[in-house]
């Protein structure tokens, strides 16, 4: 489903096929976020501390404010306040490349991103403090129902297409992949340079389809040379190559590239899409 | 040479520079300054960003090279959301919500708010009703680590000492007793309601009936040794603020509760979603609220020992409220969103 992307149709007609963030991202993220804010109170602790020893004031409730008050605070708004931002994302968010919108491809408005934050209240906290508050006087039947309760929240994302988590489910909300573009070179210009040498005939370029051509796309950017090699190898058999020239994989590899792109692009826009190798076109 | 070049690359070779400029705009306005734009440059994104959409279509249609397809993806969602996203900074949307978002879900909810008070209020006479019977109901309503000694076996004075004169070692601690009060108590009770709320509104009916009782049978056990009014001034001075932030839970919680039961012509998810929105805003809103209880709690209480002066600070605080809720306002300038 992640691959194909999430129906995303703006305003002005276009899908964008956005690309839903995965559980282990957004667990990841989290992660990122919680650690932030414990760092954030361990500081804050810290000077305070500092502050007091140096104007020599014995205040032994001071750290339970600061851990109570603090991380009520910080997990309240630390989140709301960094999802409210363009970016709508928390650091957390932001180094697993993810980001919150709205699910009906509207704005994503404050009280969406309260929501789905007031929420995890429910989801993560209250669980936690149930776990907390073992050996005071709570009994064991209410832990387990608080870890059952918790379960059915944090197994929430699993099961819904868009991986929402209840908080997204209330707010109309989801997370999604927002990787910085990175603008690949186009394989097409090193080919150009190659088919100075080569000639492949049109039965050796109707051996495969699209599918393949973008397979063959992936192998020639990342660029490992066994992969090369081998799928060099399968191609030369496959199309009855006879090496005259003398040519790298690589630089065999890319000519065929173009080539293939340049018959299936033109085959394309008298509109004959042939999706792979068993397509008759 | 020349005639080897694919069509698809020459049409991605004329458009590139554009793509590229509008990165660079994305990446200055994602960055911590949009202020750093100038007014021509915040006019080109829309239309770069348009360009880029029809790029896209077309790529979608000419071109095989997966690697710009997938460029052009996240390049156009990325100055989508620049393009349709919110307007204004944080601070503005703080701001407007405590101006008007806020105060407006409280009164969209009003129907909810007089059902969970009237649950509350059922409560609390039950409890007293029952107490007075017999007072061993005290205990069914009453937590013992709550009760604190206070229960129908203490004396009058220590009830009485309950109440005033902070006792000795506890004046600076004021403030760490409102926090662990807020949190183990309070806090988790309105958070409880509205998001128990989701099943059908029975367990969020259920603790608004319990939170009544429980002050019901507070009251009743003061009542029975006299001690009526400075009960009611010991508790109103925060519990106005207080019991007025988990009512709202309460309603917040039935909103969506309504919505999952009798999600209308709409399909479930959309209600909940639509409901939840605004229960969320008032919840947002009652975190604040418990918090101004808490500081009242702590301080105020602590600080004044005087039952008419607490009165006094209960009724201001109820007229504030209610004046900020549901006082007569200016139709807002600004739309809805």
């Amino acid at each position: 489903m992640s691959d194909a992307g999430r129906e995303f149709v703006t305003p002005e007609g276009v899908d964008l096929r956005l690309k839903v963030g995965a559980v282990s991202e957004r667990a990841g993220a989290l992660v990122i976020d919680l650690l932030i804010i414990m760092a954030a109170l361990i500081l804050l602790t810290i000077l305070v501390g500092a502050a007091l020893w140096v104007s020599n004031v014995t205040a032994r409730s001071a750290p339970a404010v600061i851990w109570l008050l603090g991380f009520f605070l910080l997990r309240n708004f630390y989140f709301t306040g960094f999802e409210l931002t363009p970016a709508a994302a928390t650091p957390g968010k932001r180094v697993m490349k993810l980001r919150v919108i709205a699910r009906n491809g509207g704005r994503l408005t404050a009280d969406a991103v309260f929501g789905r934050n007031a929420m995890r209240e429910l989801e993560l906290y209250l669980p936690m403090i149930f776990m907390l508050s073992r050996g005071q006087g709570v009994d064991a039947w209410v832990i387990s129902l608080g870890c059952l309760w918790s379960l059915v929240f944090l197994l929430f994302p699993l099961f819904n297409r868009d991986h929402l988590r209840a908080g997204d489910l209330i707010a109309g909300t989801m997370v999604v992949r927002a990787p910085k573009p990175i603008l690949a070179p186009d394989l097409s210009r090193d080919g150009a340079v190659a088919l100075n040498e080569l000639r492949f005939t049109d039965e050796q370029l109707s051996a495969y389809g699209i599918k393949e051509l973008q397979v063959l796309e992936s192998v020639l950017r990342s660029n490992d040379r066994k992969t090369l090699a081998e799928v060099a190898r399968r191609i030369r058999g496959k199309i009855g190559w006879i090496d005259e020239v003398g040519v790298s994989d690589r630089a065999f590899l890319t000519g065929y590239y173009a080539a293939l792109r340049g018959r299936l692009e033109r085959q394309m826009l008298f509109g004959r899409r042939r999706a792979d190798k068993f397509d008759a076109g | 040479m020349a005639e080897l070049q694919l069509k698809s690359h020459r049409f991605r070779e004329e458009r590139e520079a554009d793509w590229r400029r509008l990165e660079r705009l994305l990446t200055k306005v994602e960055g911590r300054s949009p202020g750093k734009l100038t007014a021509p440059e915040l006019l080109e994104i829309p239309v770069l960003y348009r360009q880029a959409l029809s790029s896209l279509s077309v790529a979608r249609a000419i071109t095989l090279d997966q690697g710009l397809i997938d460029y052009l993806e996240s390049l156009c969602a990325r100055a989508y959301f620049i393009v349709y996203g919110p307007r204004t900074s944080v601070w503005e949307r703080t701001g407007r919500f405590f101006s008007h978002d806020w105060p407006a879900a409280v009164r969209g909810l009003w129907r909810e708010t007089l059902a969970a008070t009237l649950i509350g209020v059922l409560g609390l006479i039950v409890a007293m009703a029952l107490i007075h019977q017999d007072a061993g109901w005290y205990f069914s309503f009453v937590p013992k680590a709550l009760a604190g000694g206070r229960d129908p076996s203490a004396s009058a004075e220590f009830l009485r000492s309950t109440l005033f004169a902070a006792p000795k070692g506890q004046q600076h601690s004021g403030l760490s007793v409102m926090a662990a009060f807020l949190f183990t108590h309070n806090a988790g009770i309105a958070l409880l309601a509205f998001a128990l709320g989701f099943a059908f509104c029975v367990p969020t009916g259920a603790l608004m009936a319990y939170n009544g009782a429980m002050l019901g049978a507070f009251l009743s056990l003061f009542i029975s040794r006299g001690l009526g009014v400075e009960a009611g001034g010991w508790l109103f001075i925060h519990g106005v603020t207080e019991l007025f932030a988990v009512t709202l839970a309460g309603a917040a919680g039935f909103a969506i509760g309504t919505a999952t039961l009798f999600p209308g012509d709409r399909p479930r998810a959309e209600a909940v979603a639509q409901a939840g929105r605004r229960a969320a805003a008032v919840m947002t809103g009652v975190v604040v609220m418990l918090f101004v209880a808490g500081l009242l709690e702590g301080f105020a209480r602590q600080l004044i020992q005087n039952t008419a002066v607490r009165y006094g600070v209960a009724t201001l605080s109820a007229a504030v409220w209610g004046l900020y809720f549901y006082g007569p306002r200016r139709r807002g300038g600004l739309g809805h969103e």
